[in-house]
């Protein structure tokens, strides 16, 4: 496993007399770790633990049995088939409709010469700095109005584009050379061509890195489809779980844990399969 | 310059071969490309971005409630929350949960951040990949772990700090608890992020700054001091108000975990813009308190520009 390799990776300086307090920090931060961990390793386990075991005190955190029956209750409880379907559609939806609106969008901001450029660029960026809280009752409205609500294009088509992914692949757009598109447009190429063909092979990079971002954020989101979806059946699974909890305020742990699994799993495999990607792109957002 | 018969003239024709001698085509022809390229994106955040915002502002000016009439109410929404005693607490919260979260999760991952890149650490990779993962996992999704680890008869958190001698009752349901509670799952959610945030700064600051600082016989306290803390300046800053900006944001967790109680101790200005705007429908309250969550907003990230702005003089 790697994550972030140092730039100037050096030689550990043994020094003998630190030995002692290098095994301490050492221990601190694995146990640090683990306790950092200790709520994803509960979801895990708890899924997969017995109801009787649940409620025992005292409790332990492997099961002392495993059983399936919670995923079954999952899918009985809950629409919970559909529910996938739907996080995978609207999380997939927006990522997909966002990629390549913002693309288009970023590639005449970085690429184009045309009035307004620069105004457009200042209110993109101005825009970047209003939370999608402060306008919900409007687009909800909006939304309303549209005829979208408990529906994917609701859902998905107010996040088509956002100014964050506009103004990010600018930037990037803007660091590619110029020479490339130059001479293909002395070639006749269309704008068009020129996007497809020679910009975006060379910005997948930058592309991934938006997609990681707008595929996590939307598949996290809670507040987003607990507005825009009116019936359990449209909810996604983060909105859909919360519904367990009922009126008597009692929560089925095992079922919820099992539910929290299969929610958690895509972005983990995601997360397995890129990490190095995965940390890499988060990085480089605090860096100028 | 541009004139304002550059696009209103005769058209270069769409598929006009390109002049010769290099000069790319006719501002014309960009133009029109441009517009093409960049309507889909604008006509979406002309429509759910810059007309909520007008929208919003003249709702909060109003008692709308989304059905029937609307009366223009002047400034009465704005009197309301900084005079009833539930809105005002509401903002109370919202700023200490701001003023909990960010110095607990910034100082936290810089000492991650500062660990981890000691080069005498074994297993620091392994270190930074497991930290991290919180943050791929849903806020509210954590949340009902959290939940289930701090439950009072059955959880195993409970249990365990029982064990050492603490004896923690009921913390979501005690309104002193609650508050530092759902922060810890907001800290616990984010610290790797900004870990790792603090990781790629502290990569960019040259050895030879450390080099030179210990040839002056600088101690590590004084080389942090002296030589990490100014080199890392524009990270804090982005940092600190990336932190305060999602603090002022805090929903999910709290949504999931107290629904904003006990005795609303836990009530958030998002919570209260959900609702008073989707539960109570009083939509002049909602969108007046969306307007004070998105000035508090603005006046952050200005600061952070204005921050970065100076320093990017500074370096030019």
């Amino acid at each position: 496993m790697s994550a972030i390799t140092s730039p100037q990776r050096r030689f550990a300086r043994l020094q003998p007399g630190r030995t002692a307090s290098r095994w301490l920090v050492l221990a601190a931060v694995s146990v640090l770790t683990l306790l950092v961990l200790l709520p994803v390793l509960v979801i895990v386990f708890t899924a997969f633990k017995p109801t009787a075991e649940i409620n025992a005190f005292p409790p332990t955190l492997l099961p002392g049995s495993w059983t399936l029956a919670n995923f079954g209750r999952i899918f009985t409880d809950l629409p919970f088939a559909r529910l996938c379907l739907n996080s995978f559609v609207f999380a997939g939806g927006v990522t997909a409709f966002a990629l390549v609106f913002d693309s288009l969008a970023a590639y005449a901001l970085a690429r184009l010469d045309f009035r307004g450029n620069k105004v457009l660029l200042v209110a993109i960026v101005a825009s970047l700095m209003i939370p999608f809280q402060a306008t919900l009752i409007p687009v909800y409205q909006l939304v309303a109005n549209l005829g979208w609500v408990n529906t994917f294009a609701g859902m998905i088509v107010p996040r088509a584009a956002d100014a964050f992914g506009i103004f990010f692949l600018r930037q990037f757009f803007v660091s590619l050379p110029r020479d490339l598109d130059s001479a293909a447009r002395i070639d006749g190429a269309s704008e068009l061509r020129i996007f497809r063909s020679i910009v975006l092979p060379n910005a997948v990079p930058a592309l991934m890195t938006l997609a990681i971002f707008t595929f996590v954020n939307n598949w996290n989101d809670l507040l987003w489809p607990l507005v825009f979806t009116t019936t359990p059946e449209m909810g996604t699974i983060t909105s859909g779980l919360t519904l367990l909890t009922g009126p008597s305020g009692i929560v089925p742990y095992g079922t919820m844990m099992a539910g929290s699994l299969i929610a958690v799993l895509p972005l983990a495999v995601l997360f397995l399969i890129m990490q190095r990607r995965f940390i890499e792109s988060v990085a480089t957002t605090g860096l100028k | 310059m541009a004139t304002s018969t550059r696009t209103r003239g005769p058209r270069v024709s769409y598929r006009a071969p390109a002049p010769l001698g290099g000069r790319p085509v006719a501002a014309g022809h960009q133009t029109r490309v441009a517009v093409l390229f960049m309507a889909p994106a604008l006509v979406i955040l002309l429509a759910f971005v810059a007309w909520p915002m007008l929208s919003a502002l003249r709702l909060s000016f109003t008692d709308a409630s989304g059905f029937g009439a609307e009366t223009w109410v002047g400034l009465a929404n704005y009197v309301r929350i900084f005079t009833d005693h539930k809105i005002l607490a509401t903002l109370g919260s919202t700023a200490l949960y701001t003023v909990m979260f960010t110095p607990v999760a910034l100082v936290g991952a810089l000492a991650l951040a500062l660990l981890l890149t000691n080069r005498s650490l074994i297993g620091r990779n392994v270190f930074r990949t497991a930290l991290f993962v919180p943050f791929i996992v849903s806020l509210a999704v954590a949340a009902f772990a959290w939940s289930y680890l701090l439950d009072p008869q059955i959880g195993l958190l409970t249990y365990w700090l029982r064990g050492l001698g603490l004896h923690v009752g009921n913390v979501l349901q005690d309104p002193t608890w609650a508050m530092p509670t759902v922060v810890l799952v907001a800290v616990w959610k984010n610290i790797g992020f900004y870990m790792v945030i603090f990781i790629a700064g502290l990569q960019e600051i040259p050895e030879a700054l450390y080099e030179a600082a210990k040839l002056d016989g600088a101690g590590a306290l004084r080389r942090f001091w002296n030589v990490t803390l100014p080199q890392l300046s524009s990270t804090l800053t982005f940092v600190v108000v990336f932190a305060m900006i999602a603090a002022l944001q805090a929903f999910d967790q709290i949504y999931v975990m107290t629904s904003g109680g006990p005795y609303r101790s836990t009530q958030t200005v998002v919570m209260e813009i959900y609702q008073e705007g989707f539960k109570k429908l009083d939509l002049g309250m909602a969108t007046a308190l969306s307007y004070v969550l998105l000035l508090a907003t603005l006046i952050l990230s200005l600061v952070q520009l204005r921050f970065f702005g100076k320093r990017e003089k500074d370096v030019a």
